[in-house]
């Protein structure tokens, strides 16, 4: 098993970040690790760009990931998915949702929504996963599941168990959203196996 | 930290800190909501057994914790870095005083300035005010420290600044969970040579301030919360707070002198490691504080010729300041649309923020809230903002200045939490000394930028119980202001009326812009009316563009596809409600001139 990593969840305010991260820590922590988390309140939630660090291993000092240290991305959002180059290496895997959240710039006219942005992700040996979270949340009946079916994409790249999420969703999640969740979960992860 | 269920949690150091409180028996905590300070009193106030209390500022805040400990319990008060300037005025006399039940400041800096109008490093505070400080480095030693901190307070009758970062308030972590102290019994004592600070008395308890700072420097030097870990003596750091974890993961084999107690510093200790390294690097974010004091020792050492004095570090930053060599290729950033964050969709600052980018020749004096987002395009409506209140006395200050010249041109914008913290006087300067300025308090029910926190005037105390609530219109009444009028900012033709008539008027006038929040719980689930778009009638003014809501979106057209659609070949594109996103407040219907956005109904 891996012994360490740094997985940056990134998005737009107001995506549900905070469940999938917590969800992931939890995980990790169940699996043995020391985790650490790192979010920004306050300004950033007014639909703001917004991230959050997720380190784990035997101990972790910084909360923060550094430049060029992010082993996997999940992206709740195209353009989100390519802000954080920087903390990405050659052979990150980033699971980025296909929706578009229009910035202001874009949503008034004054610029476009950028065209083929993964690809500039995918020519740097990136490796992305681009799925419809919401269509697949839809088919499960739960819009409000996409953020784990991302988490469930996600766990593909984790040495951590399904096992070990599945129990954590059992343990972290309200009774009558469990089962919901657990599927939500399985379905992502079933659609980067495949 | 392993994480084992039973006696370990998985929290943030805000959570951490409130638990900390909880655990050394804290009976009274006080504050003023601010990033990244909040969640703290928000958690402590979930526990039996502590009285909680947002107070409507921090002054007032660390007032009533500094009672709570004369009264002989063990209190807490909360703000962020720019509170404790608020606070100073009490922080400073209390410093002489001390109390009876312990008593811990705690100051949140913002490194970086996620959420804040600066990044002043408090730790300056400590110095100036001869107090003990105290800073952690995460969640679990937060927890730990805060305990240890109302130790120290009361061993030493002082109170204790507590420091923490942005990157300690927000990270979450495994902490460790323990049993609560015995709780202290309050009474009345009547010491008038500790608690009247005339300047008799004053002399006398400088004196033991000097004495107690003495004291402390002694214990600094065995205190278990500064330690040095062994290491390659070659080059050595001493560090602090949050800094040490970037030390730790940068230089992991590194000798490290580590400051639990970043004043008074253990000259000794210091001293001695410094002898046995060969290079001393003294790694800290903002201000060479720790720099600047080791140097005034004697001794050599390198800080900040090396290390950022700007905003927040990381181990990347550390690593390459002091070894840029061992830096590898880091993918440059795409140039990408910003996403800077925005009021919501229905925000009813949106409303009278539109009225007053109308408004060309009135200057707008701001301040702190969401409705500073007004600032942005395309609103751009916001001409200033200082700190807490600044509003209210900076457009008086250019009225004055300006005389006739401004007349009908100054306007003051605050919302109603910061009215309340710090607006008021403001408010009776401009009475008494003859303004013309107009007050607008943006009135939307609740604190609302740090997410949801109760006020003096949102009727409900800090665990949402009912309490009494402050009348806006009777208090500027009672201040002497004479003409007070209330709008519904969702209207927009009205509130441009009344901005008008009011702005004229040469005397303190007050608007109340009064709509709640659209995140109010009471708001989310009111069934709100559905508005959409009927593209056909849409002549692309962008009228309601230009209100920047985020559930309006524009579609570009070249000519042909204008034709295409049947509009004029020189309309330039189309906008168009994202229905989901929107929350109905009408403002974008009451701009469109053109019947292009209409009420479901009315399809």
């Amino acid at each position: 098993m891996k012994q360490s990593g740094n997985i940056l969840f990134s998005g737009v305010g107001g995506q549900g970040i905070l469940l999938a991260s917590e969800l992931t820590a939890y995980a990790q922590l169940a699996a043995g690790f020391d985790v650490k988390k790192s979010e920004v309140h306050g300004m950033a939630q007014r639909g703001g760009s917004v991230v959050a660090h997720l380190r784990y291993g035997e101990k972790i000092y910084s909360p923060l990931i550094e430049p060029g240290k992010a082993d996997i991305q999940v992206a709740f959002e195209e353009l989100e998915a390519a802000r954080y180059l920087p903390y990405l290496h050659k052979n990150s895997a980033v699971v980025v949702n296909t929706q578009k959240i229009l910035p202001p710039a874009v949503a008034t006219g004054k610029t476009s929504y950028p065209t083929n942005i993964l690809d500039e992700l995918r020519n740097r040996d990136i490796r992305v996963v681009a799925l419809d979270a919401f269509a697949v949340a839809r088919d499960i009946g739960e819009l409000r599941t996409a953020n784990v079916v991302m988490v469930g994409a996600m766990s593909h790249f984790l040495a951590v168990s399904p096992q070990i999420f599945l129990e954590v969703i059992d343990q972290r999640v309200k009774q009558q959203f469990r089962e919901v969740n657990k599927k939500a979960f399985a379905a992502g992860r079933d659609l980067v196996n495949a | 930290m392993s994480f084992n269920s039973e006696e370990s949690l998985w929290l943030s150091g805000n959570e951490a800190i409130a638990l900390g409180a909880w655990e050394a028996g804290v009976q009274v905590a006080s504050g003023y909501p601010g990033t990244p300070s909040t969640e703290i009193l928000e958690n402590l106030s979930t526990y039996d057994g502590v009285y909680t209390e947002w107070a409507p500022n921090e002054k007032v805040g660390l007032e009533v914790a500094l009672g709570a400990s004369f009264a002989g319990v063990r209190a807490l008060a909360t703000m962020k870095h720019v509170g404790l300037n608020v606070a100073a005025d009490p922080l400073f006399t209390a410093s002489y005083t001390g109390g009876r039940g312990g008593l811990v400041v705690l100051t949140a800096d913002d490194p970086e300035m996620h959420s804040s109008q600066n990044e002043q490093d408090n730790r300056n505070y400590a110095f100036a005010a001869k107090l003990p400080m105290l800073e952690p480095s995460d969640p679990a030693e937060a927890r730990d420290m805060l305990v240890r901190a109302f130790e120290l307070s009361e061993q030493y009758d002082t109170p204790v600044l507590f420091r923490i970062t942005t990157r300690i308030a927000h990270v979450k972590g495994v902490v460790q969970k323990g049993a609560r102290a015995e709780l202290a019994s309050p009474s009345i004592e009547k010491i008038p040579g500790k608690f009247v600070m005339l300047p008799g008395p004053a002399r006398v308890r400088r004196g033991e301030v000097e004495k107690r700072m003495i004291a402390m420097r002694a214990h600094a030097e065995t205190l278990e919360i500064n330690t040095i870990e062994e290491g390659d003596t070659r080059r050595g750091f001493i560090t602090s707070g949050v800094p040490y974890n970037y030390v730790k993961e940068a230089f992991p084999d590194a000798a490290v002198l580590k400051l639990g107690m970043v004043w008074p510093l253990p000259a000794g200790k210091i001293a001695d490691f410094a002898a046995r390294v060969e290079e001393l690097i003294i790694v800290e974010e903002l201000d060479p504080f720790l720099e600047t004091h080791i140097k005034a020792m004697g001794i050599s050492c390198r800080g900040k010729e090396l290390i950022p004095a700007q905003g927040e570090l990381n181990s990347f930053i550390v690593r390459k300041a002091i070894d840029p060599g061992s830096i590898g290729e880091i993918f440059a950033p795409l140039d990408l649309p910003m996403r800077p964050p925005n009021m919501c969709a229905g925000c009813p600052h949106r409303g009278l923020f539109y009225c007053l980018s109308k408004m060309k020749d009135v200057f707008v004096s701001g301040d702190i809230g969401c409705y500073t987002l007004g600032f942005l395009p395309p609103l751009s409506a916001m001409d200033t903002c200082v700190c807490m209140g600044a509003s209210v006395t900076v457009a008086h200050g250019m009225a004055k200045a300006l005389g006739k010249e401004g007349e009908g041109r100054l306007v003051a914008v605050l919302g109603d939490s910061t009215f309340m913290h710090s607006g008021i006087t403001g408010l009776v300067n401009s009475v008494y000394n003859d303004s013309y300025t107009t007050v607008i308090i943006l009135d939307n029910r609740i604190t609302a930028m740090t997410g949801h926190q109760h006020n003096p005037a949102s009727g409900c105390t800090i665990k949402g119980e009912p309490a009494n609530a402050i009348d806006f219109e009777q208090l500027c009444r009672a201040v002497g202001v004479k003409r007070i009028t209330v709008v519904n900012p969702h209207d927009i033709d009205e509130t441009r009326r009344v901005l008008k008539e009011e702005v004229a008027i040469p005397e303190t006038t007050v608007v109340i812009s009064r709509a709640p929040c659209v995140l109010l719980p009471s708001e989310i689930k009111r069934k709100k009316p559905l508005y959409y778009t009927n593209t056909d009638n849409c002549t692309g003014c962008r009228a309601c563009v230009n209100l920047g809501c985020p559930a309006i979106s524009w579609t570009p057209l070249t000519p042909e596809e204008a034709v295409e659609k049947g509009y004029r070949e020189k309309q330039q594109g189309f906008a168009m409600i994202t229905e989901v996103q929107c929350n109905g407040c009408g403002q974008c219907a009451c701009v469109c001139k053109f019947d292009a956005i209409t009420l479901k109904e009315e399809e």
